[in-house]
């Protein structure tokens, strides 16, 4: 899995995001700086990694989202590749139209650092073929703007298309407003693009990837997409 | 060339923080608060032009830029 990292200023999960994706596919990924405007050749998969891309200002992601790098993750998403965003990359993803929808302030107006747990809704994705349809798993989040928000429309069209696979839960995986942490419509905590090929979610997977990290819930995903491409290629 | 861009949140969009003021507002005794909602104002000079072509340049930069459509409106003035 041949992994490419985009690195704005600001930006300060890549390294962890590197670490994880090392671990579980054996190849390191390339860091891709945002005033690019090519992917490496060969890119399987860009991830747009957590922090606060130039300093949050205007709104979280927004000014990333215009970053020349941007339009060669477009075209790359387009044309069918693999995109994951976490946390300010789930922000970047939306700003940049990649996603539907907006990550407001928290509900409750804090910014939330601490584990949570996540239903993993279906399997049969790239991004959560490493786990089973159920499943709950542990992973750390740490935002201030994580409420994800969209029209109606749009709400109803990503359940009917069954496009979210993370939702907030208890750690039994009871899905209800205690465990919604941060206000989210449908509790939800990440969602695919309409082809499935893109990827947005709040929580921290690559914080959760080794035994020294206390929970390696979060390897998984990566394992999934690790296998995705293997298959494919 | 002076202009101001104001951008607010669309009606319906739960805005935190705005109810975090009304809530300061309310506990600070100012009378009268039925509600508050937060936005953000641009003050931007621009190179001299007819208002014309300065209003659509504005208005593409709050399309492409300094609104986010989805949650928010915006209106543009050309202040002279």
């Amino acid at each position: 899995m041949k992994s490419a990292i985009l690195v704005f200023p600001g930006i300060n999960r890549e390294r962890d995001m590197a670490r994880a994706l090392k671990l579980a596919s054996g190849h390191e990924p390339a860091m891709v700086w945002h005033a690019e405007t090519a992917l490496p050749d060969g890119t399987d998969l860009v991830v747009v990694p957590g922090g606060f891309s130039y300093g949050d200002y205007l709104r979280c992601g927004a000014i990333a989202a215009r970053a020349p790098v941007m339009d060669a993750v477009r075209a790359f998403a387009a044309g069918g590749g693999l995109v994951l965003g976490v946390c300010n990359g789930f922000q970047i993803l939306c700003e940049a139209g990649l996603l539907p929808g907006v990550l407001m302030r928290n509900a409750r107006l804090k910014f939330i650092c601490r584990d949570v747990h996540l239903r993993v809704e279906r399997s049969d994705t790239p991004f959560t073929r490493g786990y089973n349809a159920g499943q709950v798993i542990r992973v750390p989040v740490a935002h201030g703007e994580g409420n994800y928000e969209a029209d109606a429309e749009t709400l109803k069209q990503l359940e009917g298309e069954g496009r979210v696979l993370y939702r907030y839960c208890s750690a039994g995986g009871t899905v209800d407003e205690a465990a919604n942490i941060n206000g989210a419509a449908h509790a939800i905590a990440g969602i695919v693009n309409a082809s499935g090929n893109v990827l947005g979610m709040m929580p921290h997977p690559e914080n959760h990837v080794e035994d020294i990290m206390g929970c390696t819930d979060g390897r998984g995903l990566f394992a999934g997409l690790v296998a995705h491409l293997e298959r494919a290629a | 060339m002076k202009a101001r861009v104001t951008v607010t949140l669309k009606s319906g969009i739960l805005d935190p923080q705005g109810k975090a003021i009304e809530g300061a507002l309310k506990s600070l005794g100012v009378g009268g608060v039925a509600s508050v909602r937060q936005g953000k104002v641009f003050d931007i000079e621009l190179e001299s032009g007819d208002t014309a072509t300065v209003e659509a340049a504005l208005k593409d930069a709050a399309d492409k830029l300094l609104a986010n459509t989805v949650i928010e409106n915006y209106r543009v003035e050309v202040l002279g």
